[in-house]
């Protein structure tokens, strides 16, 4: 992908509670993820898996505890670039794959915001397509409009919310190989995955949650294989 | 319980009371007669369905901020309490045009108001019928009533300035002016009753939505097991 | 970047998104224009009935013509969750309710002056001499719909029946509208016609309070 313009940055999660109503759908979660880990996070539905990785984006505000954005030295990174893809689009249909980028990428004031889009299609493949309605795309192709956009700004840190489903295994595979290339640029990933799959294997790190907490960590001595398949995927 | 029964037999005796004193120790208006007496009650719900209005904002503002599930409770007392007593108000302001007017209904400024409150009473409770998990419930009904009791003093005035502009009968118009003293310990005496009733009906509920709130907790957490 | 420069950006997707395929304007139109021939089989539109009744009618007609235009606002950020994206790059999220509520306004506003030779032809009203000064009581009354209309857009889309709940929401609140824009109409539209002041004095304060209430509340709107 376009080379690093970007600092390393690390993720602190400190006690983080979610609550909707008297549920939790998250259990004081305290983790720290450093600059340039891929980390893949593993549990059931209603694990909690999004909605940490929506509280990461701040999308979603925690009901206590905290996020933080830190550099390499350890201090506070206030306005990391974060990029966000889940398994909706997050695109307009009804906008070309190109008015989409420039629509977003305006938005988030980045500099010659044409060249950037022009350059962005060309990495993920559609600049044939660029004027075609999102409408028209088909599921992959649609994930690859996602995937421009969130690397609109250059990300130091890249959020993925079950990211494979619906790709037939051509997707599979391309979005296997541009994570993999976003780590090892250096890019900070935290992906929420169902079971073992290319995209897994890239993974330095791995996590599993059940039922709002953390059950499991590679970091903490259990092995990759029985995170992501303990109790079925 | 025992508590909350000595209360109720305490304001049951205060609105037996104060009908007595209205119908045998207030006097006899002199132009309208006998009906006026509905006076007593019209104004004093009226005056309790404000205060509700501005109990259920001060919740709905408490929520937006803090969040604390307590505020969505006083704001849906408040809002249902407040209803019923406007609905009292619709009701008895057209028992007293009747005989005097001839008419059922005017669209005078005041009852005008009183309506169009009840109808945003309405939606606000309607939105929380529709809104199943408690805690957007609860935020988007209060950012609702917000809105609603911005608009009160805009519909207030737009109705009064309009009203000025084609004037219609006005219902118990004149009523509140020059009480006589013995009207005057009626009125008060009707407006203490009913703001005890208010407080009273507006504590029940509020302990009601408390343990709805924590049924609705355990089921939840049933049904994740 | 900054609050207006991102408003002008969205906007520009709002107003090309509709005019790419018009499908709310052309609904619109149509709608309203149902309702006022409607009307007009209700009563037999003399020239000075329809001048006590016509701006009435032809004002709760866009009253309900709006109710139903602005349903899809934000329910069609519901569709990919593009909201989210929305939430994610903007730097004020009051930018995203800004451009919608322009849009919402300006879709508004196209509609009502089309509609408005059709409603001077049906009802038997002058409307030329006092055209420019119809528009600006047309601008100020839909601002007024648009403003608390977008904002009940978001909350209805948070809730079942919506297609029933934003009418229901927004049409007892936009009372002061209804009267106010009336009246202004109807001085217009008068024998005598002025231009009564007050009213539109009015009409600029209530935008000025449920605007300044939307930049208050507006990011609350938008959780999810």
């Amino acid at each position: 992908m376009t080379a690093a313009a970007f600092s390393p940055t690390g993720i602190r999660f400190k006690n983080i509670d979610k609550r909707y109503g008297g549920l939790y759908a998250l259990r004081r979660v305290s983790l720290d993820v450093t600059p340039g880990e891929c980390v893949v996070f593993a549990g059931r539905n209603g694990s909690g898996k999004t909605t940490l990785l929506r509280i990461a984006a701040r999308l979603v505000g925690a009901s206590a505890g905290e996020v933080k954005y830190q550099n390499a030295k350890g201090e506070d990174s206030v306005g990391a670039p974060i990029g966000f893809v889940a398994h909706a689009t997050m695109v307009y249909d009804e906008l070309t794959a190109e008015e989409n980028l420039l629509l977003f990428a305006k938005l988030q004031g980045i500099a010659a915001p044409e060249a950037r889009t022009e350059s962005l299609l060309g990495e993920v493949g559609l600049l044939e397509r660029r004027s075609s309605l999102v409408r028209t795309f088909s599921r992959g192709m649609r994930q690859r409009v996602a995937i421009a956009r969130a690397l609109l700004n250059q990300p130091s840190v890249l959020l993925f919310d079950e990211p494979a489903t619906g790709l037939d295994p051509q997707g599979i595979t391309w979005l296997a190989e541009s994570i993999r290339q976003m780590r090892d640029a250096g890019r900070t990933i935290l992906m929420s995955l169902h079971g073992e799959s290319e995209i897994s294997a890239l993974a330095t790190r791995a996590i599993r949650l059940d039922a709002g907490a953390v059950v499991a960590d590679t970091k903490t001595g259990a092995s990759l294989h029985s995170i992501l398949t303990f109790g079925g995927a | 319980m025992v508590k909350s029964i000595i209360k109720a037999v305490i304001l049951f005796a205060l609105i037996a009371a104060t009908a007595y004193i209205a119908f045998n120790y207030a006097p006899i208006e002199k132009s309208m007669g006998v009906i006026q007496k509905i006076f007593y009650i019209h104004i004093a719900c009226a005056f309790s369905a404000f205060v509700a209005f501005g109990t259920c904002f001060y919740a709905n503002v408490r929520y937006v901020f803090t969040r604390q599930a307590k505020a969505d409770w006083l704001g849906v007392a408040a809002a249902e309490v407040g209803l019923m007593f406007i609905l009292v108000v619709l009701i008895t302001g057209p028992i007293w045009a009747h005989p005097v007017w001839g008419i059922w209904w005017t669209w005078d400024a005041r009852l005008t108001l009183t309506f169009v409150l009840g109808l945003l009473y309405v939606s606000y409770l309607l939105l929380r019928s529709m809104i199943e998990e408690p805690d957007k419930r609860a935020l988007f009904s209060a950012l609702f009533g917000i809105f609603a009791f911005l608009d009160v003093p805009l519909v207030y005035f737009s109705i009064r300035w309009w009203r000025t502009q084609h004037p219609q009968p006005v219902i118990l118009g004149g009523a509140g002016s020059g009480l006589e003293p013995r009207m005057r310990v009626a009125y008060l005496l009707m407006w203490g009753a009913l703001t005890g009733l208010l407080i009273l009906l507006m504590n029940a509920r509020y302990k009601l939505e408390a343990l709805r709130a924590s049924v609705e907790e355990l089921r939840r957490e049933a049904e994740v097991q | 970047m900054g609050l207006l420069s991102n408003t002008a950006v969205l906007l520009g997707k709002e107003l090309r998104t509709e005019f790419r395929s018009r499908e709310l304007l052309t609904t619109t139109v149509v709608f309203i224009l149902v309702v006022v021939v409607l009307f007009s089989f209700t009563f037999d539109p003399t020239s000075s009935e329809s001048r006590r009744f016509g701006p009435g009618l032809l004002w709760l007609s866009f009253l309900f013509a709006a109710s139903l235009m602005l349903q899809p606002c934000f329910l069609r950020e519901q569709n990919n969750d593009t909201l989210s994206a929305l939430r994610l790059s903007v730097s004020d999220p009051f930018a995203i309710f800004l451009a919608k509520l322009v849009a919402n306004t300006v879709f508004l506003l196209l509609t009502e002056v089309l509609m408005l030779p059709i409603f001077a032809v049906l009802y038997n009203v002058h409307i030329l001499p006092v055209l420019a000064q119809l528009v600006l009581v047309f601008l100020l009354g839909s601002l007024g719909v648009a403003i608390p209309g977008t904002a009940f857009s978001a909350i209805s889309a948070q809730a079942r029946m919506r297609e029933l709940m934003l009418p229901l929401l927004l049409l007892p609140l936009l009372t002061p509208v209804l009267i106010a824009s009336t009246e202004s109409t109807a001085g217009l539209l008068d024998a005598n016609p002025e231009l009564r002041w007050a009213w539109l004095g009015f009409l600029a304060g209530f935008d000025v309070v449920f605007l300044t209430a939307l930049w208050l509340f507006g990011e609350y709107l938008l959780e999810e």
